[in-house]
Protein backbone atom coordinates (compact mmCIF):
# COMPACT_ATOMS: atom_id res chain seq x y z
CA UNK A 1 0.00 0.00 0.00
CA UNK A 2 0.96 3.12 -1.24
CA UNK A 3 2.26 5.36 1.75
CA UNK A 4 0.54 8.62 2.50
CA UNK A 5 2.71 11.54 3.71
CA UNK A 6 0.67 13.96 5.77
CA UNK A 7 2.90 17.38 4.84
CA UNK A 8 -0.02 18.68 7.47
CA UNK A 9 0.30 17.61 10.69
CA UNK A 10 -3.22 16.80 12.32
CA UNK A 11 -4.84 18.06 15.14
CA UNK A 12 -6.93 16.56 17.85
CA UNK A 13 -9.59 19.33 18.32
CA UNK A 14 -9.59 22.47 16.34
CA UNK A 15 -10.80 24.06 12.85
CA UNK A 16 -8.88 23.86 9.66
CA UNK A 17 -8.77 26.31 6.96
CA UNK A 18 -8.21 24.71 3.88
CA UNK A 19 -7.73 25.45 0.11
CA UNK A 20 -6.82 29.43 0.95
CA UNK A 21 -5.28 30.91 -2.33
CA UNK A 22 -1.40 30.75 -0.73
CA UNK A 23 -0.94 34.55 -1.27
CA UNK A 24 -3.92 35.52 1.27
CA UNK A 25 -2.76 33.13 4.16
CA UNK A 26 -1.05 35.48 5.95
CA UNK A 27 -3.99 38.33 5.47
CA UNK A 28 -6.52 35.48 6.72
CA UNK A 29 -4.61 34.85 9.94
CA UNK A 30 -3.96 38.00 10.58
CA UNK A 31 -8.01 38.69 10.40
CA UNK A 32 -7.90 35.67 12.96
CA UNK A 33 -6.20 37.85 15.65
CA UNK A 34 -4.26 35.17 16.85
CA UNK A 35 -2.39 37.39 19.19
CA UNK A 36 -5.25 37.46 21.33
CA UNK A 37 -4.97 33.83 21.34
CA UNK A 38 -3.00 31.50 23.15
CA UNK A 39 -3.50 28.06 20.81
CA UNK A 40 -1.08 26.92 18.59
CA UNK A 41 -1.60 27.88 15.13
CA UNK A 42 -0.13 25.79 12.21
CA UNK A 43 0.56 27.45 8.69
CA UNK A 44 1.52 25.88 5.46
CA UNK A 45 2.31 27.76 2.89
CA UNK A 46 2.60 26.90 -1.61
CA UNK A 47 1.15 23.23 -1.35
CA UNK A 48 0.58 21.76 -4.53
CA UNK A 49 -3.58 21.69 -5.71
CA UNK A 50 -4.87 20.44 -8.68
CA UNK A 51 -7.86 23.27 -8.47
CA UNK A 52 -5.78 25.62 -7.26
CA UNK A 53 -2.30 24.82 -8.38
CA UNK A 54 -0.47 26.32 -5.13
CA UNK A 55 -2.76 26.31 -1.77
CA UNK A 56 -2.43 27.33 2.24
CA UNK A 57 -4.42 25.49 4.88
CA UNK A 58 -4.08 27.24 8.75
CA UNK A 59 -5.21 24.86 11.50
CA UNK A 60 -5.85 26.42 14.97
CA UNK A 61 -5.76 24.10 18.07
CA UNK A 62 -8.56 24.34 20.27
CA UNK A 63 -10.36 27.23 18.85
CA UNK A 64 -13.61 26.76 16.86
CA UNK A 65 -13.91 29.59 14.45
CA UNK A 66 -17.42 31.45 14.21
CA UNK A 67 -19.68 32.31 11.51
CA UNK A 68 -18.86 36.21 11.28
CA UNK A 69 -14.42 34.99 11.12
CA UNK A 70 -16.22 32.49 7.95
CA UNK A 71 -17.50 35.42 6.68
CA UNK A 72 -14.25 37.68 6.98
CA UNK A 73 -12.51 34.60 5.47
CA UNK A 74 -14.95 34.67 2.61
CA UNK A 75 -13.61 37.94 1.39
CA UNK A 76 -10.47 37.09 0.94
CA UNK A 77 -10.53 33.22 0.13
CA UNK A 78 -14.50 32.57 -1.32
CA UNK A 79 -13.15 28.76 -2.15
CA UNK A 80 -12.04 27.55 1.23
CA UNK A 81 -13.36 25.41 3.39
CA UNK A 82 -13.65 25.17 7.21
CA UNK A 83 -13.26 22.00 8.93
CA UNK A 84 -14.12 21.55 13.02
CA UNK A 85 -12.49 18.76 14.57
CA UNK A 86 -12.89 16.65 17.05
CA UNK A 87 -10.94 13.92 18.92
CA UNK A 88 -8.81 13.83 14.98
CA UNK A 89 -11.97 13.62 13.53
CA UNK A 90 -14.22 15.98 11.31
CA UNK A 91 -17.36 16.98 13.09
CA UNK A 92 -18.42 19.43 10.88
CA UNK A 93 -18.04 21.06 7.34
CA UNK A 94 -18.50 24.78 6.97
CA UNK A 95 -19.15 26.14 3.53
CA UNK A 96 -17.44 29.28 2.95
CA UNK A 97 -20.31 31.40 1.54
CA UNK A 98 -19.83 35.08 0.57
CA UNK A 99 -22.81 36.44 2.27
CA UNK A 100 -25.23 39.21 0.93
CA UNK A 101 -24.34 41.22 3.34
CA UNK A 102 -21.45 42.28 5.64
CA UNK A 103 -21.92 43.69 9.00
CA UNK A 104 -19.72 45.62 11.72
CA UNK A 105 -16.99 43.38 9.57
CA UNK A 106 -15.42 46.35 7.17
CA UNK A 107 -13.81 50.09 7.83
CA UNK A 108 -14.90 52.21 4.96
CA UNK A 109 -12.12 53.57 3.26
CA UNK A 110 -13.98 56.66 2.54
CA UNK A 111 -12.42 59.29 5.08
CA UNK A 112 -15.21 61.08 4.48
CA UNK A 113 -17.52 58.34 4.89
CA UNK A 114 -20.17 59.29 8.07
CA UNK A 115 -19.00 55.40 9.71
CA UNK A 116 -15.46 57.09 10.36
CA UNK A 117 -17.18 59.82 11.88
CA UNK A 118 -19.27 58.42 14.23
CA UNK A 119 -19.38 55.29 16.14
CA UNK A 120 -21.85 53.00 13.62
CA UNK A 121 -21.63 49.83 12.66
CA UNK A 122 -20.65 49.19 9.13
CA UNK A 123 -23.19 47.99 6.46
CA UNK A 124 -21.29 46.32 3.37
CA UNK A 125 -23.79 44.96 0.69
CA UNK A 126 -21.89 42.41 -2.10
CA UNK A 127 -22.84 43.83 -5.48
CA UNK A 128 -20.74 41.04 -7.27
CA UNK A 129 -19.45 38.25 -6.68
CA UNK A 130 -16.52 37.73 -8.96
CA UNK A 131 -14.55 39.85 -9.10
CA UNK A 132 -15.92 40.70 -5.16
CA UNK A 133 -17.56 44.12 -4.86
CA UNK A 134 -18.75 45.98 -2.25
CA UNK A 135 -20.70 48.57 -1.52
CA UNK A 136 -21.12 50.86 1.30
CA UNK A 137 -24.75 51.14 2.86
CA UNK A 138 -24.02 54.69 3.83
CA UNK A 139 -21.27 56.77 1.45
CA UNK A 140 -22.28 54.10 -1.21
CA UNK A 141 -18.65 53.86 -2.32
CA UNK A 142 -17.97 50.69 -4.34
CA UNK A 143 -14.66 48.65 -3.10
CA UNK A 144 -12.92 45.48 -4.42
CA UNK A 145 -12.03 43.32 -1.50
CA UNK A 146 -8.52 44.73 -1.44
CA UNK A 147 -9.17 48.38 -1.20
CA UNK A 148 -11.10 47.43 2.67
CA UNK A 149 -9.68 47.22 5.64
CA UNK A 150 -11.47 43.91 7.32
CA UNK A 151 -11.80 44.56 11.62
CA UNK A 152 -9.62 42.34 13.30
CA UNK A 153 -12.04 42.25 16.01
CA UNK B 1 -48.44 53.98 -4.14
CA UNK B 2 -48.16 55.47 -0.58
CA UNK B 3 -45.06 57.62 0.45
CA UNK B 4 -46.20 58.30 3.41
CA UNK B 5 -43.16 58.11 5.99
CA UNK B 6 -40.84 57.10 3.35
CA UNK B 7 -37.45 58.58 3.59
CA UNK B 8 -35.67 60.29 0.56
CA UNK B 9 -32.11 59.42 1.04
CA UNK B 10 -30.85 57.94 -2.85
CA UNK B 11 -31.69 57.91 -5.96
CA UNK B 12 -30.84 54.23 -5.91
CA UNK B 13 -33.60 53.20 -3.23
CA UNK B 14 -36.27 54.54 -5.98
CA UNK B 15 -37.45 51.89 -8.81
CA UNK B 16 -39.10 53.42 -12.20
CA UNK B 17 -42.24 53.15 -11.14
CA UNK B 18 -41.79 55.63 -8.07
CA UNK B 19 -39.72 58.15 -9.83
CA UNK B 20 -42.46 58.23 -12.54
CA UNK B 21 -44.75 58.67 -9.96
CA UNK B 22 -42.95 61.70 -7.67
CA UNK B 23 -42.75 63.67 -11.57
CA UNK B 24 -46.80 62.88 -11.64
CA UNK B 25 -47.58 64.33 -8.20
CA UNK B 26 -45.02 67.24 -9.35
CA UNK B 27 -47.26 68.17 -12.13
CA UNK B 28 -50.51 68.22 -10.12
CA UNK B 29 -47.99 70.49 -7.69
CA UNK B 30 -48.11 73.15 -10.37
CA UNK B 31 -51.05 74.27 -9.03
CA UNK B 32 -51.22 76.06 -5.78
CA UNK B 33 -52.45 74.36 -2.54
CA UNK B 34 -51.96 76.63 -0.08
CA UNK B 35 -53.62 75.06 3.24
CA UNK B 36 -52.20 71.16 1.79
CA UNK B 37 -49.47 71.29 4.69
CA UNK B 38 -50.96 73.81 7.01
CA UNK B 39 -50.01 72.74 11.03
CA UNK B 40 -47.00 70.97 9.47
CA UNK B 41 -43.12 71.52 10.73
CA UNK B 42 -39.87 71.17 8.43
CA UNK B 43 -36.69 71.05 10.18
CA UNK B 44 -34.12 72.04 7.44
CA UNK B 45 -30.49 70.55 9.03
CA UNK B 46 -27.83 72.16 7.12
CA UNK B 47 -24.11 71.42 8.23
CA UNK B 48 -23.20 73.12 4.88
CA UNK B 49 -23.83 76.51 2.99
CA UNK B 50 -26.57 76.11 0.09
CA UNK B 51 -28.86 78.74 -1.92
CA UNK B 52 -31.00 76.54 -3.63
CA UNK B 53 -32.00 74.11 -1.76
CA UNK B 54 -32.38 75.09 1.35
CA UNK B 55 -34.42 78.15 -0.03
CA UNK B 56 -36.44 75.91 -2.38
CA UNK B 57 -37.46 73.39 0.34
CA UNK B 58 -38.43 76.83 2.83
CA UNK B 59 -40.18 78.02 -0.45
CA UNK B 60 -41.91 75.00 -1.14
CA UNK B 61 -43.00 74.18 2.46
CA UNK B 62 -44.39 78.23 3.11
CA UNK B 63 -46.28 77.35 -0.56
CA UNK B 64 -48.20 74.69 1.28
CA UNK B 65 -48.98 75.92 4.10
CA UNK B 66 -46.24 74.46 6.29
CA UNK B 67 -43.52 76.04 8.75
CA UNK B 68 -39.84 75.88 8.59
CA UNK B 69 -37.00 76.15 11.47
CA UNK B 70 -33.78 74.87 11.37
CA UNK B 71 -30.41 76.08 10.90
CA UNK B 72 -28.15 76.62 7.77
CA UNK B 73 -24.78 76.83 8.91
CA UNK B 74 -22.55 74.50 11.66
CA UNK B 75 -21.27 76.75 13.20
CA UNK B 76 -24.54 77.37 14.79
CA UNK B 77 -25.45 73.72 15.76
CA UNK B 78 -24.28 71.75 18.63
CA UNK B 79 -22.67 69.73 16.60
CA UNK B 80 -19.50 72.60 16.69
CA UNK B 81 -19.81 71.41 20.72
CA UNK B 82 -19.00 68.01 19.12
CA UNK B 83 -22.96 66.31 19.24
CA UNK B 84 -23.41 63.51 16.95
CA UNK B 85 -25.53 63.79 13.64
CA UNK B 86 -27.61 60.80 15.57
CA UNK B 87 -28.25 62.85 18.62
CA UNK B 88 -28.91 66.06 16.47
CA UNK B 89 -31.89 64.12 14.62
CA UNK B 90 -33.11 62.39 17.89
CA UNK B 91 -33.80 66.21 18.93
CA UNK B 92 -35.36 67.30 15.86
CA UNK B 93 -37.46 64.75 15.26
CA UNK B 94 -39.36 65.59 18.06
CA UNK B 95 -39.37 69.09 17.12
CA UNK B 96 -40.93 68.54 13.56
CA UNK B 97 -42.85 66.43 11.37
CA UNK B 98 -40.00 66.03 8.54
CA UNK B 99 -36.34 66.82 8.18
CA UNK B 100 -34.37 67.65 5.38
CA UNK B 101 -30.65 67.29 6.37
CA UNK B 102 -27.52 68.45 4.06
CA UNK B 103 -23.82 67.71 5.04
CA UNK B 104 -20.35 67.05 3.73
CA UNK B 105 -20.33 63.62 5.36
CA UNK B 106 -21.26 60.79 3.43
CA UNK B 107 -23.65 58.79 4.27
CA UNK B 108 -24.90 61.41 7.25
CA UNK B 109 -28.70 61.21 5.86
CA UNK B 110 -28.78 57.34 5.54
CA UNK B 111 -28.00 57.89 9.52
CA UNK B 112 -30.18 60.36 9.73
CA UNK B 113 -32.93 58.25 8.45
CA UNK B 114 -32.11 55.37 10.54
CA UNK B 115 -31.99 57.53 14.00
CA UNK B 116 -35.35 59.74 12.96
CA UNK B 117 -38.70 58.46 14.03
CA UNK B 118 -40.38 61.06 11.00
CA UNK B 119 -39.16 61.10 7.22
CA UNK B 120 -36.12 62.43 6.42
CA UNK B 121 -34.86 64.09 2.97
CA UNK B 122 -31.31 63.90 1.95
CA UNK B 123 -30.40 68.11 0.62
CA UNK B 124 -27.16 66.82 -0.37
CA UNK B 125 -24.28 64.44 1.52
CA UNK B 126 -20.94 65.51 0.54
CA UNK B 127 -19.98 63.67 -2.98
CA UNK B 128 -22.54 61.37 -2.89
CA UNK B 129 -26.45 61.72 -2.97
CA UNK B 130 -28.49 64.47 -4.03
CA UNK B 131 -32.15 62.80 -4.73
CA UNK B 132 -34.11 65.80 -5.09
CA UNK B 133 -31.19 67.34 -7.48
CA UNK B 134 -31.99 64.41 -9.67
CA UNK B 135 -35.89 64.56 -9.39
CA UNK B 136 -35.85 67.68 -10.65
CA UNK B 137 -33.19 67.37 -12.99
CA UNK B 138 -35.86 64.16 -14.40
CA UNK B 139 -38.68 66.47 -14.08
CA UNK B 140 -37.45 69.23 -15.93
CA UNK B 141 -36.16 67.27 -19.10
CA UNK B 142 -39.65 65.58 -19.04
CA UNK B 143 -41.16 68.87 -18.74
CA UNK B 144 -38.70 70.19 -21.54
CA UNK B 145 -38.86 67.03 -23.94
CA UNK B 146 -42.31 65.68 -23.35
CA UNK B 147 -40.80 62.44 -22.42
CA UNK B 148 -37.75 60.74 -20.84
CA UNK B 149 -37.34 57.91 -23.28
CA UNK B 150 -34.89 57.59 -26.00
CA UNK B 151 -33.17 60.76 -25.65
CA UNK B 152 -29.48 61.76 -26.23
CA UNK B 153 -27.89 63.18 -23.12
CA UNK B 154 -24.38 64.87 -22.75
CA UNK B 155 -22.87 65.44 -19.52
CA UNK B 156 -20.26 68.33 -19.56
CA UNK B 157 -17.49 68.94 -16.98
CA UNK B 158 -16.93 67.28 -13.68
CA UNK B 159 -18.12 64.11 -14.18
CA UNK B 160 -15.40 62.66 -11.80
CA UNK B 161 -16.71 64.13 -8.39
CA UNK B 162 -20.06 65.62 -9.74
CA UNK B 163 -22.81 63.82 -7.84
CA UNK B 164 -25.71 65.14 -9.99
CA UNK B 165 -24.16 63.53 -12.75
CA UNK B 166 -23.72 60.53 -11.50
CA UNK B 167 -27.22 60.01 -9.98
CA UNK B 168 -28.85 61.57 -13.44
CA UNK B 169 -27.05 59.31 -15.34
CA UNK B 170 -28.12 56.04 -13.30
CA UNK B 171 -31.54 57.24 -12.89
CA UNK B 172 -31.82 58.15 -17.07
CA UNK B 173 -30.85 54.28 -17.41
CA UNK B 174 -34.46 53.27 -16.55
CA UNK B 175 -35.12 55.01 -20.01
CA UNK B 176 -32.49 53.69 -22.21
CA UNK B 177 -31.06 57.18 -23.14
CA UNK B 178 -28.13 57.51 -25.31
CA UNK B 179 -24.89 59.16 -22.84
CA UNK B 180 -22.40 61.24 -23.97
CA UNK B 181 -19.43 62.33 -21.24
CA UNK B 182 -17.77 65.43 -22.19
CA UNK B 183 -14.83 65.64 -19.78
CA UNK B 184 -10.89 66.00 -19.52
CA UNK B 185 -9.76 62.25 -18.87
CA UNK B 186 -8.61 62.91 -15.26
CA UNK B 187 -12.34 63.76 -14.73
CA UNK B 188 -13.95 61.47 -16.67
CA UNK B 189 -17.23 59.28 -15.24
CA UNK B 190 -15.57 56.72 -12.72
CA UNK B 191 -15.14 53.22 -13.63
CA UNK B 192 -17.64 51.50 -11.21
CA UNK B 193 -20.08 53.83 -12.54
CA UNK B 194 -19.49 52.65 -16.43
CA UNK B 195 -19.51 49.35 -15.59
CA UNK B 196 -22.79 49.63 -14.12
CA UNK B 197 -24.35 51.50 -17.02
CA UNK B 198 -23.17 49.01 -19.45
CA UNK B 199 -24.44 46.32 -17.35
CA UNK B 200 -27.73 48.38 -17.65
CA UNK B 201 -27.14 48.22 -21.39
CA UNK B 202 -27.13 51.89 -22.10
CA UNK B 203 -24.11 53.42 -24.86
CA UNK B 204 -21.80 55.36 -23.45
CA UNK B 205 -19.17 57.53 -25.45
CA UNK B 206 -16.87 59.67 -23.91
CA UNK B 207 -14.95 62.59 -25.55
CA UNK B 208 -13.07 65.48 -24.75
CA UNK B 209 -14.18 67.53 -27.21
CA UNK B 210 -17.73 69.30 -26.84
CA UNK B 211 -17.94 69.73 -30.96
CA UNK B 212 -17.58 66.08 -31.36
CA UNK B 213 -21.27 65.11 -30.27
CA UNK B 214 -22.99 68.47 -29.91
CA UNK B 215 -25.08 67.61 -32.99
CA UNK B 216 -26.48 64.65 -31.79
CA UNK B 217 -27.74 66.16 -28.46
CA UNK B 218 -31.20 66.46 -27.01
CA UNK B 219 -30.12 67.91 -23.95
CA UNK B 220 -26.80 68.80 -22.33
CA UNK B 221 -26.10 68.89 -19.36
CA UNK B 222 -23.60 71.52 -17.95
CA UNK B 223 -21.99 71.34 -14.43
CA UNK B 224 -19.11 73.29 -12.55
CA UNK B 225 -15.66 71.82 -11.82
CA UNK B 226 -16.39 71.73 -7.86
CA UNK B 227 -13.06 73.24 -6.62
CA UNK B 228 -14.28 71.88 -2.99
CA UNK B 229 -14.16 68.23 -3.95
CA UNK B 230 -10.73 68.46 -5.34
CA UNK B 231 -8.09 66.93 -2.92
CA UNK B 232 -5.35 68.55 -4.73
CA UNK B 233 -5.77 72.90 -5.22
CA UNK B 234 -3.45 72.58 -8.13
CA UNK B 235 -5.42 70.00 -10.19
CA UNK B 236 -8.53 72.35 -10.08
CA UNK B 237 -6.07 75.54 -11.21
CA UNK B 238 -5.40 72.76 -13.78
CA UNK B 239 -9.16 71.95 -14.88
CA UNK B 240 -11.20 74.74 -14.17
CA UNK B 241 -11.40 76.99 -17.21
CA UNK B 242 -11.45 73.96 -19.29
CA UNK B 243 -15.37 74.70 -21.04
CA UNK B 244 -17.15 77.73 -21.52
CA UNK B 245 -19.99 77.58 -23.46
CA UNK B 246 -20.91 80.96 -25.32
CA UNK B 247 -23.18 81.81 -28.71
CA UNK B 248 -20.47 80.07 -30.93
CA UNK B 249 -21.92 76.64 -29.53
CA UNK B 250 -25.53 77.38 -31.62
CA UNK B 251 -23.83 76.07 -35.00
CA UNK B 252 -23.39 72.68 -33.95
CA UNK B 253 -26.58 71.67 -32.49
CA UNK B 254 -30.23 70.41 -32.58
CA UNK B 255 -32.21 73.96 -33.04
CA UNK B 256 -34.30 71.94 -30.34
CA UNK B 257 -31.44 71.21 -27.65
CA UNK B 258 -31.94 72.52 -24.17
CA UNK B 259 -29.00 73.52 -21.93
CA UNK B 260 -29.48 72.59 -17.88
CA UNK B 261 -26.82 73.28 -15.11
CA UNK B 262 -27.86 72.44 -11.59
CA UNK B 263 -25.96 76.00 -10.62
CA UNK B 264 -24.10 77.80 -9.66
CA UNK B 265 -21.91 78.52 -12.32
CA UNK B 266 -19.04 79.65 -12.66
CA UNK B 267 -18.06 80.57 -16.08
CA UNK B 268 -19.04 77.70 -18.01
CA UNK B 269 -21.78 79.06 -19.82
CA UNK B 270 -22.03 82.31 -20.78
CA UNK B 271 -24.63 84.69 -19.69
CA UNK B 272 -25.05 85.21 -23.89
CA UNK B 273 -26.88 82.21 -24.07
CA UNK B 274 -29.17 82.82 -21.02
CA UNK B 275 -31.77 84.52 -23.40
CA UNK B 276 -31.75 81.84 -25.76
CA UNK B 277 -34.59 79.48 -26.37
CA UNK B 278 -31.77 76.59 -25.43
CA UNK B 279 -31.00 77.44 -21.82
CA UNK B 280 -33.33 75.93 -19.21
CA UNK B 281 -31.03 76.25 -16.53
CA UNK B 282 -33.15 79.06 -14.17
CA UNK B 283 -36.41 76.99 -15.27
CA UNK B 284 -34.68 73.81 -13.53
CA UNK B 285 -33.98 75.78 -10.32
CA UNK B 286 -37.42 77.18 -10.61
CA UNK B 287 -38.86 73.09 -10.69
CA UNK B 288 -37.01 72.36 -7.50
CA UNK B 289 -39.77 74.04 -5.46
CA UNK B 290 -42.06 72.14 -7.44
CA UNK B 291 -40.71 68.68 -6.85
CA UNK B 292 -39.56 69.36 -3.49
CA UNK B 293 -43.50 70.31 -2.59
CA UNK B 294 -44.28 66.92 -4.12
CA UNK B 295 -41.77 65.07 -2.22
CA UNK B 296 -43.38 67.23 1.53
CA UNK B 297 -46.27 66.38 0.50
CA UNK B 298 -45.54 62.48 -0.47
CA UNK B 299 -43.87 61.69 3.03
CA UNK B 300 -46.08 63.45 5.15
CA UNK B 301 -49.25 61.33 3.56
CA UNK B 302 -51.04 64.35 1.99
CA UNK B 303 -50.84 63.55 -1.45
CA UNK B 304 -50.73 59.53 -2.69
Amino acid sequence: MKKIERKVPAIKDGSVIDHIPSRETFRIIRILNPQEFINPISVTLNLDSKKMGKKGVIKIDDRFLTKDEVDKISILAPNATVSIIRNYKIEKKIEVKIPKEFIGILICSNPMCVTNKEEIVTKFKVVRDNPLELKCQYCERVYGKDDLEIKRK
Amino acid sequence: MSFKGRDIVSINDFSKADILHILKVSQEMETDQPNLLKGKILSILFFEPSTRTRLSFESAMCRLGGKVVGFSDEKVSSIKKGETIWDTIKMADRYSDVIVIRSPIEGSARLAAEASSVPVINGGDGANQHPTQTLLDLYTIQKAKGKLDGLKVGFLGDLKYGRTVHSLAIALSHWKSDLYLIAPDALQMPVHYLKDLEEKGIKCQQTTDVFSVSKDLDILYVTRIQQERFPEPMEYEKYKHTYRLDNSLLNHIKKDLKIMHPLPRVGEISPELDDTKHAIYFEQAGNGVTVRKALLALVLGKVN
